[in-house]
């Protein structure tokens, strides 16, 4: 693989990575066809983002050597991001960025020409790997919310930077409305402030989605997207459905697009939140009077529900909606031993060193494959991830 | 208890933000005292914020262009609230381009203090941002404990030297020891001084006024600020 960027599109290739560094600590890189991918999933499989740059985004774009099959890896985010760590120096002094594959080499180059004939050349290391593949389609999801990303820039602005979750919801009056969820802990006597933000419908450029709908996720992961679509003065389109089902936050130009999926909790995740404002006491409880519990086709010990699907060839099927895995209060996920396994489905708890706890459920990556269709050979899955698993 | 509270001017609420940021750099948690003419954060010399006290007064016409308050009976006409210094502070700061902020207290399964910000926006809808501050009301059984404290007689009083030098010289003077040794005379000289084993250092400050009425005492530091439409008194115990 061989691919050459060019003038600005280096700071926007870096502002991509840093974006993906709010996610995940290893990148995956693809070329393929229709561009280079650049993907990375969280520790806990509940956030997925992904950059597609196509072929025009670079200069000089070669997926493969003629006749080689191409090649993809995964990186440690923390390497690929060194290189672009600083944005400011980036666009000051860098004029061209080639990032090669294969070869002589056993590493990823990426190298950096600068100005004054300056040239820096990063080597990272790397592992074989299979393609990371969330399935996921918006077009699935009912509703849709679309805004310039300065909107939502300007929405999100008034939440501590610290602050995990949050709800997006429509209120009455067709208001998109954003409010920071707490955890209630049950003990504790010092509550939180919350803050709503509520924005009219007109600072939207499309809103398809019912009033009382309402969805909770991580806008921490989120952030990332966020600044990457100001920055390049973007649009930022919402495809949501029910809670427990995940969201697709999506930027798109004609040079590139982006996917950034988070889970969202769901309704036995929900405590009845305190209605806050009036038109929120509205939006709480539709929201428990439409949920329908799905239940998972995969639900009983199927491993690979919690899993990715890494996919050995193309899917000729294209993407496929992921069978929800939002379980009713009934049923309780199984405690599958394996290293996906999401050790805080069985519980709530904390645990020394894993990221803060978290109720989402690695809910999308479902199996795209239904057992009649395994595919041969070794399931990679638990073979090849079990060192990045911390 | 009612409390509801309306502020439109760029100026006063830009003026109250800073006000409840000093706050909030100040101390951790502190009562608002909220009277039919005034409004009071306070800090009480309690163990938990080091001895250190704090009384901060508005009048609150001079902020707000709604002011209506009922106390806890028409003898108490007060409502004692204590919050956390850093939510209003940051409630307050979103509200940068705002249109109108408006304030009360509310009771959503908990008292709050919600702060609701209409935002100009460049489309014609609003935006509206709204904070609910959670507050524990102060019984009427403790007001007596966050009275204003009275200014104790004094040794010397002294003008201080331009703040922003003195805050660059304490602030170098706080890598090198915990304690200030702060010396003042009659005669309008101040020295701020540091000392530890290896090191003595000493910042003389010269011909500063002194005012007529007393402010500092043997055992009690106390800083009065006046600035416009606010004052804040701080007082800090000394050791020795």
């Amino acid at each position: 693989m061989r691919c050459l960027v060019t003038g600005g599109n280096v700071k926007v290739l870096g502002k991509a990575v840093h974006s993906l560094s709010r996610i995940g600590d290893e990148l995956y890189l693809e070329p393929l066809e229709d561009g280079l991918s650049l993907r990375t999933v969280n520790s806990s499989r509940s956030a997925y983002a992904c950059f597609l740059f196509a072929p025009l985004f670079f200069q000089q774009y070669q997926a493969a050597g003629p006749g080689q099959e191409a090649l993809r890896c995964k990186i440690l985010m923390k390497s690929f991001l060194a290189v672009f760590r600083s944005l400011a120096a980036v666009e000051r002094s860098v004029e061209k960025c080639c990032i090669s594959l294969g070869g002589r080499s056993s590493r990823l180059v990426v190298q950096l020409h600068c100005r004054y004939g300056v040239r820096k050349t990063h080597n990272l290391s790397f592992q074989d790997c299979e393609s990371l593949q969330a399935v996921f389609d918006p077009a699935l999801c009912s509703n849709v919310l679309r805004a310039p990303a300065r909107v939502l820039g300007e929405a999100v602005l008034p939440f501590p930077p610290a602050l995990a979750e949050v709800t997006l919801g429509i209120g009455c009056g067709r208001r998109v409305i954003l409010r920071s969820y707490q955890e209630e802990e049950a003990d504790s006597t010092v509550k939180a402030m919350v803050t709503e933000m509520s924005l009219g419908e007109e600072d939207f450029q499309q809103l398809q989605a019912q009033e009382g709908v309402a969805i909770t996720f991580c806008l921490r992961e989120l952030r990332g997207l966020l600044s990457f679509a100001e920055s390049a003065n973007l649009s930022l389109s919402v495809h949501f459905d029910v809670p427990g089902r995940p969201a697709i936050f999506a930027v798109k130009d004609s040079l590139l697009d982006g996917h950034f999926v988070l889970a969202t909790l769901s309704e036995s995740d929900l405590h009845s939140p305190a209605p806050r404002s009036p038109e929120l006491r509205r939006l709480v409880p539709p929201l428990q009077a439409h949920s329908t519990p799905h239940l998972d086709d995969f639900a009983n010990d199927d491993i690979d529900s919690y899993m990715i699907a890494m996919e050995t060839t193309v899917d000729s099927e294209g993407s496929r909606a992921v069978p929800s895995t939002s379980l009713s209060p009934g049923l309780r996920p199984p405690c599958s031993p394996g290293p996906y396994s999401e050790d805080n489905e069985a519980e709530a708890s904390t645990q020394p060193g894993t990221p803060p706890p978290k109720k989402f459920r690695s809910l999308f990556f479902g199996s795209i494959l239904a057992p009649a269709h395994s595919p041969p050979g070794p399931s990679p899955v638990l073979a090849e991830d079990s060192e990045g698993e911390g | 208890m009612k409390f509801r509270a309306k502020i439109v001017d760029a100026a006063c609420l830009n003026h109250f933000t800073r006000v409840s940021a000093t706050i909030a750099k100040l101390a951790k948690t502190c009562t608002l005292r909220i009277s039919p003419q005034k409004l009071n954060f306070i800090v009480s010399d309690k163990a938990a914020s080091g001895g250190v006290s704090m009384w901060c007064e508005l009048e609150q016409e001079n902020f707000f262009s709604e002011f209506q308050m009922e106390g806890v009976s028409a003898e108490n006409n007060a409502i004692y609230l204590e919050l956390l210094s850093e939510n209003l502070s940051r409630a307050l700061k979103t509200a940068q381009n705002a249109r109108a902020l408006k304030i009360k207290l509310t009771n959503k399964h908990f008292p709050c203090l919600t702060v609701s910000i209409e935002l100009l926006s460049v489309s014609s809808s609003s935006r509206i941002v709204t904070h609910d501050i959670p507050v524990k009301v102060i019984p009427r059984k403790l007001w007596k404990d966050l009275q204003e404290p009275t200014v104790p007689v004094s040794d010397v009083s002294i003008y201080l030297p331009v703040l922003k030098t003195m805050k660059s010289i304490v602030e170098k003077m706080k890598n090198i020891s915990n304690h200030l040794i702060i010396e003042a005379n009659l005669s309008g000289e101040l020295n701020l001084k540091i000392e530890t084993e290896l090191v003595c250092v000493t910042t003389h400050f010269k011909d500063l006024g002194n005012p007529q009425s007393d402010i500092v005492r043997n055992k009690i530091i106390h800083f009065d600020l006046l600035h416009e439409d606010v004052s804040l008194q701080y007082f800090i115990p000394a050791f020795s």
